[in-house]
């Protein structure tokens, strides 16, 4: 489709030389002197858009090419020079002075492409006002002899001008334009346009009379004129209806604010446009209950001619119009409901007809209340069958992530349904993340409650699996029978087996509340583990961080104590329970670091309460070798208690880390001798088997800052129980003497060792004076005011080098 | 509305970087828009966020096609409507200052190496804007016999121009019945004849 072919032309264009290109134009310029144009003229015309085109920077032709192209477009008939010196003078800067004249003749046609020009050059808002002051004019004079076509688009120029400056159009011009909207809306003819007779020679006067109107399924149109209303031809009007249908939406919202104080619209007038939208309703319904005929007949026609597109795109957009009106008048929504109302009974059983479904609902919220109408099957549909079975259609996951963007507030407050219904509303995630994860951005904040926090956070952590259990679901439905040769998946195949229906049925759920998560986790994840290549596992596996943050950050909003303990033994056991996506696991435990830490700084005493599970998770030496990930490179500012310390940390024992730091009565009453103890050995124990050996086979060896961490922590802890001295003294002492030796197996790089045991050094000579050890390594909290530094007496260099005179004082600063 | 419809690579383009996109044809509607600039800066802003749009859509084409794992299958002139049938499609939103100021839902469709991409406001009628869009998109390739080696889009860009006018005039979004759609189509084709 797109050949090396292309991309030279392209080049060529852009690198043709000034020279070149003058001549160029001059020769364009005498081709264009004549009356007639040829072939030539147009290639020429094409090259020369092409060649205009291809580069950002604007060119300026030569004022004689320009004039003549304007005049091209002003006065000839043929449309293909028409579409070309317009698309060729886009691209160019309008001579000043040249600018196109807004106040033509009402009787020349301003065709399309002419138009398309004034638009892209207008230079201000007067010009926009005056063009429209022109187009209305011509719209409201037009003699009936006058070419179809050119008061044709006036209606599509006037939306556009629309868009972005309302104001162009006076109040006068509002009144006028919504009446001919009116006009043509409820009063366009019912009869077929004769228009054009194809028969030539042989068309008797019978073939030239037109006959009337007819409705898609062939009966002949009631009272009104639709756009979904058909004939061998059209008349003008009847065009000017399809076009007027066509842009009614936006009119409506744009001028219903400009009518606040004086009716621009006058409710006769109102009424009128509104009875036309409800026939429109009412016409489609009709059809639409014919539905089981049209199925007949569409098996003899072609699929195109009778589509039920066209019937869904009209329902759509005279149901929103519908519902824009009611808005702005309640007074209409007793006449309006029933006609909707009636829509959604035909047509909610039927999963093709869900992008209509999705305004129905719209209108439903917005208007349930007050006609008093219980909306639950709305909801039913919209938070169950719709994620459940539409899943996969692009589209409608657009629609209904944006409906629920849009009436967030609402939502909320009136339909309860909403945040149990998460576990649904993730499959649109699980499929196709790239394309929703932006609008799950904004709506996560607003599923996270206290009531299912917890199931949540185990959604979340298990959206791949999600991911492959969709596709499965899929696969299964298309492929029902196992493919011979047992070239089946495994994964396909325990989808299917009754022995593991279970575990999928959970993440299939359409609701939250009846568990948190599955036991047999863990199976799950080896039933799966083939489908942690498959990319659209992967690209799901790589939002999940993204959205664990913004869980993280709310649910601290709205969880009390209890709740954010129980969150951090799920974030300990899930650690380690997760689907083995390469990269995912090491992404994942990144985001709990940086969560565990946060929440522990929030609540310390979370620190003493979970300090169980705090402690069997450090004490477990593997984990220093499988999760240093979960915990490497934090890079913060502790603002705690106004510490203005910058740590630089990175190991597996943040954690032991917040033990060390928080594990401290000042943090918390509870925190006895007897847990400072406990803790003590759980750490020793660990550091010992660590420095003891090489790794396991396979593991990596820990970051030196896994041991120095270590050794801190034990430091800090000791500070504050004196009996622990003794214990890490020695074992510094022991270090020390160790690592003379040379090389030790835990650790591989020299550098590293060095600081390994210069950091215990440091610790060693410290703790030598307990009570320096214990205000150094946990200073009372008023030593971080921020007078510190100000305040001699209390200034933390000052004191230490007061107590011991050490010239290292301020390393020891930066390197707890 | 509509804001823009372009026409634009979806596939690796060797003078290009991988992500980037070449932009073939494209076309802004709406007036007012960047009326305190010059036409030049209006011009060279409209461009930079076309192409912006074309790589996003480039990089979601991608994603899909990964995703579902499907096996690009060429297809060949007379073909089109297969071709069609096998494009795949998607809407992606655009954030408000992302780069339009406003929000703007992207709809796109991929047809093999090329991207037919409509850029619309997000209250418009998505379901319309969709069927537009496939409804120009197999225009296109018939049209400019896309399916073959052919150039044609580079340089009967007039062409697509007068389909525009047609069917998406001004980037008015028709409801057109099948009546009405064949009397527009009939004068296209008695264009695109000539």
């Amino acid at each position: 489709m797109y050949s090396h072919g292309s991309e030279s032309l392209i080049k060529q264009a852009r690198e043709i030389q000034e020279s070149e290109l003058q001549k160029f134009y001059s020769r364009l310029v005498k081709q264009l002197h004549g009356r007639e144009f040829g072939h030539e003229t147009i290639d020429s015309l094409q090259r020369l858009h092409l060649i205009l085109s291809a580069t950002k920077y604007t060119r300026t032709l030569p004022p004689e090419l320009q004039k003549k192209l304007l005049s091209l477009l002003l006065s000839s008939s043929v449309e293909q020079l028409q579409a070309l010196s317009s698309a060729v003078l886009r691209e160019t800067l309008p001579l000043s002075g040249q600018e196109l004249n807004y106040n033509q003749d009402a009787n020349s046609s301003l065709n399309s492409h002419t138009a398309a020009l004034l638009l892209s050059q207008t230079g201000s808002r007067s010009d926009l006002s005056s063009f429209c002051a022109q187009l209305l004019r011509s719209l409201d004079s037009r003699s009936p002899e006058g070419p179809a076509h050119s008061v044709l688009h006036t209606l599509p120029i006037l939306n556009t001008i629309l868009s972005h400056s309302p104001d162009c159009l006076t109040e006068d011009h509002v009144t006028l334009v919504s009446k001919k909207l009116v006009d043509w809306l409820r009063y366009a003819s019912t009869q077929q346009g004769g228009g054009t007779s194809s028969g030539g020679f042989f068309t008797g006067p019978r073939s030239r009379q037109p006959g009337p109107i007819a409705e898609l399924d062939g009966t002949v149109s009631g009272d009104f004129f639709t756009v979904l209303c058909v004939g061998q031809g059209f008349t003008e009007d009847q065009w000017m209806n399809v076009y007027s249908f066509s842009m009614l939406r936006h009119w409506l919202l744009t001028y219903h604010t400009v009518s606040n104080g004086n009716t621009t619209v006058d409710t006769d007038d109102r009424s009128e446009v509104d009875g036309s939208v409800v026939s429109v309703v009412s016409a489609t319904s009709s059809s639409s209950r014919l539905l089981p005929p049209k199925e007949r007949l569409r098996e003899k026609l072609p699929l195109t001619l009778l589509s039920p597109l066209s019937l869904c795109q009209c329902l759509v957009e005279a149901v929103c119009i519908l519902d824009s009106v009611c808005v702005e008048d309640a007074s209409l929504v007793f006449k309006a409901f029933p006609c909707v109302k009636g829509l959604y009974g035909r047509l909610s059983s039927d999963l093709s007809f869900a992008r209509v479904l999705l305004p129905i609902a719209q209108f439903y919220l917005n208007h349930g209340e007050m006609a008093a109408v219980d909306c639950e099957c709305v909801w039913k549909l919209v938070f169950g069958r719709f994620p459940a079975e539409l899943f996969s259609d692009a589209f409608l996951a657009h629609e209904l992530l944006r409906f629920l963007r849009l009436n967030l507030a609402t939502l909320q407050l009136r339909v309860p349904q909403y945040t149990r219904s998460f576990p649904n509303l993730l499959k649109f995630l699980a499929w196709d993340s790239p394309a929703v994860v932006d609008d799950f951005v904004d709506l996560l904040p607003s599923l996270v409650t206290a009531g299912t926090a917890v199931e949540l956070l185990h959604s979340l952590l298990d959206l791949p699996c999600l991911s492959a259990t969709l596709v499965l679901q899929l696969r299964s439905t298309y492929f029902p029978i196992a493919e011979p040769g047992g070239r089946g998946l495994l994964s396909l195949e325990a989808f299917r087996s009754p022995t593991y229906r279970g575990l999928f049925l959970f993440l299939l759920r359409g609701e939250a509340g009846s568990g948190d998560t599955i036991d047999r986790l863990s199976t799950l994840h080896q039933l799966l583990a083939e489908a942690s290549d498959w990319p659209r596992v992967i690209q799901c596996a790589q939002t999940v961080p993204v959205l664990l943050h913004i869980y993280f950050n709310t649910v601290v909003t709205v969880a009390d104590e209890k709740l954010l303990a129980h969150l951090i033994s799920v974030l300990l056991e899930r650690s380690s329970l997760l689907l083995n996506i390469p990269k995912y696991v090491k992404e994942i435990h990144r985001v709990f670091s940086c969560h565990l830490l946060r929440l522990c700084k929030l609540r310390p005493s979370l620190v003493v309460d979970q300090s169980h599970e705090l402690l069997e998770f450090a004490g477990t030496t593997a984990n220093v070798y499988s999760k240093e990930e979960i915990f490497t490179h934090v890079v913060w500012k502790l603002c705690v208690q106004n510490r203005d310390i910058e740590i630089i940390f990175s190991s597996w024992g943040f954690q032991v880390w917040v033990l060390g730091e928080y594990l401290s009565v000042s943090c918390d009453s509870r925190c006895s001798v007897a847990l400072i103890t406990s803790c003590f050995e759980a750490l020793e124990a660990v550091l010992f088997e660590v420095t003891s050996s090489a790794p396991p086979s396979g593991e990596a060896r820990p970051a030196p800052r896994v041991i120095t961490s270590l050794m801190s922590a034990l430091a800090k802890l000791a500070s504050r129980s004196h009996d622990l001295i003794p214990r890490v003294s020695l074992f510094l002492s022991k270090l020390r003497t160790v690592t003379r030796g040379g090389s030790v197996p835990w650790c591989s790089n020299e550098e590293d060792l060095v600081a390994i045991v210069t950091r215990g050094e440091e610790l060693w000579s410290l703790l030598k004076a307990p009570s320096v050890a214990q205000s150094v390594l946990t200073p009372p909290p008023h030593v971080n005011t921020p007078q510190w530094h100000r305040d001699t007496n209390v200034a933390m260099p000052l004191r230490l080098y007061t107590h011991t005179h050490n010239h290292d004082t301020p390393s020891l600063l930066f390197h707890t | 509305m509509v804001h823009s419809f372009l026409i634009h690579t979806v596939c690796p383009v060797s003078a290009l970087s991988a992500a980037e996109s070449r932009v073939l044809y494209s076309r802004v509607f709406g007036a007012g828009e960047g009326l305190e600039l010059r036409p030049d800066e209006r011009r060279l802003l409209h461009t930079e966020k076309l192409l912006a749009v074309a790589r996003q859509v480039r990089s979601a084409v991608a994603l899909s096609r990964d995703a579902s794992g499907r096996v690009l299958v060429e297809t060949v002139p007379g073909e089109e409507v297969v071709a069609l049938q096998e494009a795949d499609s998607g809407v992606l939103r655009l954030r408000a200052g992302e780069p339009f100021p406003g929000e703007m839902s992207v709809l796109w469709l991929g047809v093999q190496s090329l991207g037919f991409t409509l850029v619309c406001e997000p209250h418009e009628n998505l379901l319309l804007a969709e069927g537009t869009l496939r409804n120009l998109t197999r225009h296109c390739l018939e049209h400019l016999h896309m399916l073959g080696p052919g150039s044609e889009v580079l340089l009967r860009s007039d062409r697509i121009d007068v389909l525009l006018s047609r069917l998406l005039p001004h980037g008015q979004l028709l409801f057109l019945n099948h009546r009405f759609a064949q009397s527009l189509e009939k004068e296209v084709a008695a264009y695109m004849a000539k």
